[in-house]
Formats: C-alpha cells, sequence, structure tokens
C-alpha cells in the first residue's frame, strides 16, 4: 500500500460507514464481557441474520468504551445525529433499541446513560479517540479513522530529525510514570552510535490498580504500532519489540494480528508505504516480574535473563538491547505519537499545565461511583475527576484519599483535592503519576494498612540483587505489621521512618528507591493515624485487628497476672 | 591516561580517566566499605556500601561503578552515609542467621569486620532467622546458606574467571538463595571443577573447605589478580 | 515458587517435548530466547519439571543453573504440576480496598488450602495475582480464565462448588 491508496480506503470505508442508518457498537472489553457483552453481541447478530443482515445495519464489537463498572455498554451512531450510549445492557434491551430503531419508534430510555453525562463530557480523548470507536482486529476501521496517516506523513514529508523535533515541541513526557522528555530521549537515541538500534515498547504494566495498557493494547493496537513506527524512522531504528505482560493474553493476541495484518498491507515490514523504511516488531511476552517495568530489568528479560536491573550508566539509549542504542517508551507514550503528528505538536502542547503537556490515561478505580478508564487534559484538579468524571464516593461516603502510582506512589489527602494533576504537583504531594492507576479510598480506609498491602507488593516484587530493597522491604513490612497489629511502640514508628529514608536514597533502581513513597507519603498527611495505632492503639478506620501488645504493656500484664494470683492479692 | 582533579573530603586530588571513585580513594588512603565488590569481578553494585556523596547528585552514588570525572566534589564519610552503611549492615545481619561464635570464619570475616568498624553493637531491626539448609555434600567443600550474604561473589567468579557458571541465585528478593546448577545437591553437581575459587572469595563462612573448626578459614585472594594479570597479558600477545 | 523441582522423566516421541524442540527450532537454538522457550514447555507440560529445564539448558548450550535461575524468578513460570481447575483471587490495590482478603481467606477455608497450593486430589489450584487489570470489576477473582466480578465471598465459593461438582475429566 501506497500512501495514495491509504487515503482512498480512508474515505471508502469512512463512506461506507457513513451510509449505514444504523451502527451498534457493542463494548466487548473484559469488564463488558464478564457483565454479559457477548450475550447482547449474540441477541444483535441474531436479529441483524434475521433481517437478512441489510448493509445499512452493522454491527461493531469494540474495545473498552469507558466507564467499566456500568457493563455491557451500547452505543448507537446514527449518521447526523447525536450518539446514544446505554449502559447495562441485556439483550432483550439491546434487540428492543435495535427494533425501535427500524421502526422509527422511540427508543427506550431505560438505562439511556444522558448526553451531558460528565464522565464523557469532562475527557479529552486523544490516545483513547479510537478505543470503543473501532473493532480491535480491523485494521481497515483503524484506517478509516486516520489511521497510519501519522506515519505516511513522518515517512514522506519530514526527516527523521524533524520527526524528533516534533516530539520535542509538542511537550510530550514519558507515560510511563518517569516523565522524561520524550522528544529529548528519541533524539538521543537517534544520535548513539552503533550499526544497529532498537525500540522497546513497554507494556509490562505492573502496578496494581491499573489497566490503561492492557486497555489501549486491547482497544486500538495499530495506534501502537503506527507510534512505534514513528519512532523507528525517527530514531533511525529496524526492529521495535513490544513487551506484553504476561497476565495479558488477549493483549498480546491482539498485537500479533495486527502486526501481521500491517505487514500484509505493506504498512510495517519491508519498504513501508512504499518508502525507503523498513521496520519490524515482534512481541516479547513476560513472565510476571512488576521489576521488569524498570528499563535495564526489561531488556535483560527480553535478552532472555533474570528480570534484575543494572546499574546506569550506561543508559539504554547508549546501550541497550545487545549493546546497541535503545529506546524504551511506555506504550501510551507510543499511542500519544500518531495524534502529535495528525494535530500537530502545537495543538498537542496547547493542552496540559506547566511543564505537563497533552492528556493522560487514568484507570479510576476503587470507592467512586464511576470506575472505568478516562483520560484528561493534564493539570485538571483532582476533585474534577473524583467528583465530576467520577460521580464522587459510592453511597455518598467522604473521601479519605486518592492513591497514585501504584506502589512507587502515595496517597493524596482531601485537603489537596483542589492540585492540578501533573508530574511536578504530585511529586511535590510526595505521590507520582506513575503509570496512571488513580484508586479513590473512603473512610473506612485505613492508610496503614494501605501502605503495609503496598509494601508487601514490593518485598515480593523486590529482585534481591541490593540490599535495601530485599531485606529493607522486609523489615519495614515487619514494623508496619506491628503498627497494625498494636504491639509497635514509639520507637518502631522511628526506626521506620529511618529505614524508609535510606531505602529511598540507597537502593539501585526505581522499584527500591520507591518502594518506601506510600509509608512516606501516608505518615506525611495521615500522621495522625499511625500515632492512633502506636499510642492508643486504635485504628480509626477499623481495619486493623490490633489484637497484639507491645513488649512493655506485655511486661506490664505478666506483673499483673502474677500480683492477682498472689495470695495475699497486693498488687506490684 | 590524562590526569583529572576531583575533590574527595575537602582535598584536591588527582587521578586517571577511567578509574572509578573507589579507586581513586583506596589509592589516597580513603577507606570506603565493601561487600559485594571485589577487585578482578565485574561490578554489581549490590551491596550499597560504598555509596558516597556527589554534588550536585540527587541520591548517594555507589563508588565502586562511578568513574571520576573532572571537578567532582564527593563525600565519603557524611554522618548520613556511616548511619546508611551501618543500617546496611544491620539489615544484613538481620536477613540470616549470622552466629559468630560458631562460625569458621570467625575473626577472619568480612561482615563481621565491617559491623566491628562501624561500631555495631545490636540490630534495631527484627532477626528473620530463616532456618536454611546447609549443603556438605560435596567432597571439599560445603555452604551455609545461613551466613551467605548474596554478594555474589561465587556466582560471578565461577562464571566469569572459572568458567563454569556452577552457581546462580534461584527466587528473587528475600526467597533468594545460591543454587548450584539445577538447585541439585552441590555434591551432584556435574559442572563444578572443584576448583575452590567461589570458596576463597567468599566474605563470610557460607562457603568454607570441610573440617575447619570455629574461626580456622583463612581466605587466600592473590590468586584472583595473578590470573587475571596473566590472562590479560597473554590477550596481549606478551609472554606471561 | 519456594517449592522445589519436580522429577518428571522425559521420553522422546512425547508430542508435547516436540512443540517444545519445534519452539526452540524456530527461534534457532538461540540461549536469549529462553523465556520463550520457557512459556512454550510450560504451556505444553503444564509446569516445568527439572528434566525438561535440563534438556532446554543443553539444547540452548546454556548453565543449568542459570536456566534455573531464571525458572525461578519469574512469577509465571512453576516448578509442580498446576491442579485440574484454577481459581486466582485478584489482589490488585482496587480489590483490596474492596475486601479481596475476605474472599481469599473464605476461598481457602472452603478448599482447605492456601493461596499457592493446589488440593491434595489435583483437582483445584488456588492462587492469587498482583492485578488482572480489570479494577472496575473489583473484587475479581477467575476461575479457569473466566472473570467474575464484583465477586462476594459466598458467590465466589458457590463458583468454586459448582464448578467441583463436575466429575473429573477422564484423560
Amino acid at each position: 500500500m501506497n500512501r495514495v491508496e491509504l487515503a482512498e480506503l480512508a474515505e471508502t470505508v469512512t463512506a461506507q460507514q457513513q451510509s449505514c442508518r444504523l451502527r451498534l457498537l457493542v463494548c466487548c472489553g473484559t469488564p463488558c464481557v464478564a457483565a454479559g457483552a457477548e450475550a447482547v453481541v449474540a441477541a444483535l447478530r441474531e436479529k441483524l441474520a434475521a433481517l437478512g443482515n441489510p448493509a445499512d445495519l452493522e454491527l461493531v464489537g469494540t474495545g473498552c468504551q469507558g466507564p467499566c463498572s456500568r457493563g455491557p455498554l451500547l452505543t448507537v451512531l446514527r449518521p447526523g445525529q447525536p450518539e446514544q450510549v446505554w449502559q447495562k445492557t441485556t439483550p432483550e434491551l439491546a434487540v428492543s433499541i435495535l427494533e425501535a430503531e427500524l421502526q422509527q419508534a422511540p427508543v427506550p430510555d431505560e438505562n439511556l446513560l444522558p448526553a451531558d453525562w460528565p464522565f464523557f463530557t469532562r475527557q479529552t480523548r486523544l490516545v483513547l479517540a479510537n478505543s470503543g470507536r473501532i473493532d480491535p482486529e480491523n485494521l481497515e476501521q483503524y484506517i478509516a479513522c486516520g489511521g497510519y496517516e501519522s506515519l505516511a506523513q513522518v515517512l514522506h514529508d519530514m526527516t527523521p530529525d524533524q520527526a524528533c523535533d516534533s516530539v520535542v515541541q509538542s511537550g510530550l513526557r514519558g507515560r510511563g510514570g518517569g516523565g522524561y522528555p520524550t522528544g529529548l530521549k528519541w533524539q538521543l537515541v537517534r544520535k548513539g552510535s552503533g550499526s544497529r538500534k532498537f525500540i522497546v515498547a513497554n507494556g509490562d504494566e505492573g502496578d496494581p490498580g491499573a489497566y490503561m495498557d492492557r486497555s489501549l493494547m486491547e482497544s486500538d493496537p495499530h495506534r501502537i504500532l503506527e507510534g512505534i513506527a514513528i519512532a523507528g524512522y525517527a530514531i533511525g531504528a529496524e526492529q521495535g519489540y513490544i513487551y506484553v505482560r504476561g497476565e495479558y493474553p488477549v493483549a498480546a493476541q491482539r498485537l500479533r494480528k495486527a502486526i501481521k495484518d500491517a505487514e500484509r498491507a505493506g504498512l510495517l515490514g519491508s519498504r513501508v508505504l512504499d518508502s525507503s523504511f523498513s521496520f519490524r516488531i515482534d512481541i516479547r511476552i513476560g513472565a510476571g516480574a512488576f521489576v521488569c517495568g524498570e528499563e535495564t530489568a526489561l531488556l535483560a528479560s527480553i535478552m532472555g535473563r533474570r528480570g534484575q536491573p543494572r546499574i546506569r550508566p550506561p543508559y539504554p539509549a547508549e546501550a541497550g538491547l545487545w549493546g546497541c542504542p535503545t529506546l524504551i517508551n511506555n506504550v501510551e507514550t507510543f499511542g500519544n505519537i500518531p495524534s502529535i503528528f495528525s494535530i500537530g505538536p502545537q495543538a498537542f502542547n496547547a493542552i496540559g499545565n506547566g511543564k505537563s503537556r497533552g492528556t493522560k490515561v487514568f484507570a479510576l478505580c476503587g470507592e467512586v461511583v464511576n470506575n472505568g478508564l478516562i483520560e484528561v487534559p493534564m493539570g485538571i484538579p483532582l476533585r474534577e475527576i473524583v467528583f465530576e468524571i467520577g460521580g464522587g464516593l459510592a453511597n455518598g461516603a467522604a473521601f479519605k484519599a486518592a492513591q497514585t502510582g501504584g506502589p512507587s506512589g502515595g496517597c493524596i489527602p482531601a485537603e489537596k483535592l483542589d492540585t492540578p494533576v501533573d508530574y511536578e504537583n504530585l511529586q511535590a504531594l510526595g505521590s507520582i503519576m506513575g503509570s496512571g492507576g488513580l484508586i479513590v479510598m473512603g473512610e473506612q480506609s485505613c492508610m496503614v494498612d494501605v501502605a503495609r498491602f503496598f509494601m508487601e507488593f514490593c518485598l515480593d516484587e523486590s529482585c534481591g540483587k541490593c540490599v535495601p530493597c530485599r531485606t529493607g522491604t522486609v523489615e519495614i513490612y515487619r514494623l508496619l505489621s506491628r503498627i497494625c497489629n498494636g504491639s509497635a511502640s514509639q520507637r518502631d514508628l522511628q526506626t521506620l521512618e529511618q529505614l524508609c529514608q535510606m531505602v529511598k536514597d540507597t537502593s539501585l533502581c526505581g522499584l527500591g528507591a520507591a518502594a518506601p513513597n506510600p509509608v512516606l507519603s501516608t505518615l506525611r498527611w495521615f500522621r495522625a493515624e499511625y500515632e492512633a495505632h502506636v499510642s492508643q492503639r486504635r485504628c480509626p478506620a477499623g481495619v486493623c485487628t490490633m489484637d497484639q501488645l507491645p513488649l512493655h504493656l506485655l511486661g506490664e500484664q505478666l506483673l499483673q497476672r502474677i500480683a492477682a494470683l498472689r495470695c495475699d492479692g497486693e498488687g506490684y | 591516561m590524562p590526569a583529572i582533579t576531583l575533590t574527595i573530603n575537602n582535598d584536591l586530588i588527582s587521578a586517571r580517566q577511567g578509574q572509578t571513585l573507589l579507586e581513586v580513594a583506596r589509592e589516597h588512603g580513603i577507606e570506603i566499605p565493601t561487600l559485594c565488590h571485589l577487585d578482578g569481578l565485574e561490578a554489581m553494585g549490590g551491596c550499597r556500601l560504598c555509596l558516597v556523596e556527589l554534588q550536585g547528585a540527587p541520591r548517594p552514588v555507589p563508588s565502586c561503578v562511578t568513574k571520576a570525572a573532572e571537578g567532582m566534589v564527593v563525600t565519603t564519610h557524611s554522618d548520613k552515609l556511616v548511619e546508611y552503611r551501618k543500617m546496611l549492615v544491620e539489615l544484613l545481619l538481620a536477613e540470616r542467621t549470622h552466629t559468630c561464635s560458631i562460625c569458621v570464619q570467625n575473626n577472619n570475616c568480612e561482615l563481621q569486620t565491617l559491623a566491628a568498624k562501624l561500631g555495631i553493637d545490636h540490630v534495631r531491626f527484627d532477626y528473620l532467622h530463616q532456618q536454611l539448609p546447609m549443603d556438605a555434600s560435596r567432597e571439599r567443600f560445603a555452604l551455609d546458606h545461613n551466613r551467605c550474604v548474596l554478594c555474589l561473589r561465587c556466582v560471578r567468579v565461577c562464571d566469569a574467571v572459572e568458567g563454569a557458571h556452577t552457581w546462580d541465585v534461584r527466587g528473587r528478593g528475600s526467597t533468594s538463595r545460591i543454587v548450584a546448577d539445577l538447585d541439585r545437591p552441590w555434591g551432584t553437581s556435574t559442572s563444578c571443577t572443584d576448583c575452590g575459587k567461589c570458596v576463597q572469595l567468599c566474605p563470610t563462612g557460607a562457603l568454607f573447605k570441610k573440617g575447619a573448626t570455629v574461626g580456622e578459614m583463612k581466605k587466600e585472594r592473590s590468586f584472583l589478580n595473578r590470573i587475571l594479570e596473566r590472562r590479560r597479558l597473554a590477550a596481549q600477545g606478551g609472554t606471561p | 515458587m519456594s517449592g522445589d523441582c519436580c522429577e518428571h522423566t522425559l521420553l522422546v516421541d512425547d508430542p508435547r517435548l516436540k512443540l517444545v524442540e519445534r519452539a526452540m527450532k524456530r527461534l534457532q537454538y538461540q540461549p536469549d530466547a529462553l523465556i520463550e522457550v520457557l512459556h512454550t514447555a510450560q504451556e505444553a507440560f503444564g509446569y516445568l519439571s527439572r528434566d525438561l529445564l535440563s534438556h532446554v539448558a543443553a539444547q540452548l548450550k546454556l548453565p543449568e543453573s542459570q536456566v534455573f535461575g531464571v525458572a525461578t524468578f519469574y512469577h509465571f513460570f512453576t516448578l509442580r504440576p498446576k491442579g485440574e481447575h484454577s481459581c486466582i483471587v485478584c489482589t490488585g490495590t482496587a480489590c483490596y480496598v474492596k475486601g479481596a482478603g475476605e474472599i481469599l481467606n473464605t476461598l481457602e477455608q472452603a478448599a482447605g488450602i492456601k493461596a499457592g497450593q493446589t488440593t491434595a486430589d489435583g483437582r483445584l489450584s488456588l492462587g492469587t495475582a498482583r492485578c488482572l487489570g480489570n479494577c472496575s470489576l473489583a473484587p475479581m477473582i477467575t476461575i479457569d480464565d473466566t472473570v467474575y466480578g464484583p465477586e462476594k465471598p459466598e458467590g465466589a465459593v458457590d463458583k468454586l462448588n459448582r464448578l467441583l461438582e463436575v466429575p473429573h475429566e477422564q484423560g
């Protein structure tokens, strides 16, 4: 396929879609499937078959549409009319909607989501533009949405340097958590010397409570491939790898199919879009190690070794896979790339706040009414995410904290709800942007218990190479357990703080250095809760059992028991 | 090699390009504690004891791998660093079961010496008391996991110098353990050549010669640099 | 993962072994392809026996200890046979704050095993996952790869019981 054919195909498919009087988009993301989306699709398919499968009625099984706790979701599109979305769709409801539409009768408004629902209207969807709009396994539908047009533009109208410059101008920063300027990284790898260069897309999403990358890979795989291919041209690489987390078999299978389809269409492989640029992408499957999200560990894992980080420098940009310059970006970062070229770097840069430009995808979960996947402009106040998009806490409960950044992040308290969500502001609060997990917690969550939960995660995921992370996390966990079971003393609290600071300062890699963050941030914002556990042996949230005694009380108890047994009954 | 000048602990010091901070410091009589590092083996940066403060760096850096550069300002013994080193050694002491009084390496042990030099008189953390097994199935040598600090000198020397790669690490995090071959008893290992290099390089009494009793095990390490030097010369085509 | 490796004598004409052989050949016996080979091997055999690891090490010309180190580093690989059915309780953050712990406790009691173990009759393996990325369904479990959520302790036990009522699969 060449550029002209690509444009023609896009036009043909778009025209065909617009000629449909009705397009039914059923969300087939995992949460919707668990809620019964497959039955909805089957019922609609049966109905359409009964009608003789008319060409102007289209049924599409899409990727994630967003409000995952309300599945199965059904979006109805008619040319020239506003779209409508139904939540909690049953097969009967779906069929009755279809029938009403065909008879041009009023559609049932049962379970119909309001057109001005803030969950949808407050979002800015760039990376997720096609998620939930297209069949992820259908290349033509991606092309109809302008897919691979950015790649064509870069290959034919730009030099590699210009492509790097555009990414610099866009202000895009790494979406995996670190926030390193993507354009600068590209320029570094471009300048790196080596006969071969590689690209690695990090899809080893390991943060508990985060599923942006899974959803993106499952819902719009071609977007990631396009982003990687553009990067390949810009830095001068001919080979890319996507490292997919082992727990995400559907994502891996969709990406594999997407690669095959794109190669067959001449959008990947040799002489991409009839240019002189050749590029291959292969999938590597992770095997269950959180630490492989760290870039040097990721490289070790791709090369078949234990996923242990090594000391940097040299950075992967100088010496990565097999010693060659290697560009590593998160899959969401690559997902931003086609948008930068389709809307232009300036327009991309116009979105956002301070040094954080563009949008960020969050997995909004926890005690919030509207669970789901959202994409918002950088700098949006946390309050807007939780209370407008998220619809506040379930059952009107009071907000206590929002956890961002997973086990490397921290908890943000209610008094900081008006903080703009961007890299710098979250860091100032002792948390991080992270990959985009955002878990809302109400009053029934104990912050010490949450910190202990994350520390258990970190000690289990520690690779074991350096002492502070390997053993420090175990000791921090034991101290937190003591606080949670009521046997901690003030000295334990002191030791906890010292140890956290030490692990943060001395660990070899980012996993270890960030492991104490959940403890340090809860100590900072919820110190009273720690104090209540230690001084009053009371868990304010009522989560911790507090069934053990600290040593000094144990001694006291023993003396009392002895005194009680004495014949004279004299106390001590 | 071009000379460079840097500041260590407020003294101007000259060094050669390519030297690590640890090498420079040692040349000038500044003692930086190390455990996983050993001249001749590939640096690992795992024990974190050799961390030094570098002006402008957000966190302390490992001196065993950080190359000296012109104008660097380095502090090797701030209060904070000393406290961190103490904590690190305490963590090691708490991790496995180090009972000096019954150890073959007593008085010749690197971990023991470190603890003494840092003035560690108690451990503030919980002892983990892992109760790990001991492997005495090899004819001449034995391995006691309870004394292992996972410095991986044995793994590195076995792979890079002896070329056998008998040792590696199983598991991860705090469940990491040294294994021979497919986690078989050392005595049944088919790749081990009985050379004893790992035993000599082990900083504690984890790897030891059989027959040694409390305090009797002394380790001889000069062979390492002798071998490496001869290899280097041979590779250059010179007569060893 | 803490369990020791199981012995299992490999038979040359075992079709499962042929799958592994084919994968190694496709990957040109490159030592770098170790993790992919182990994925294939585990898929074929269900677990990685010591003989299988030894065979892979020999074929890829890797030290045995290195292969063992890799196989035990990653949580995905198991050195022991898994049960006929698997039930995994997600213990990610969202599931945790919504009560995954209670579900796990109830299931452990019902099945009489701890997470990470397999029942004596080999019918069920109970496990936990760090996060299965279905946080909007929190708390969630998977039974034989089917996702259920939001789940309650009683509901989870019911599902498990229904699953185990089906007689043992032959072959």
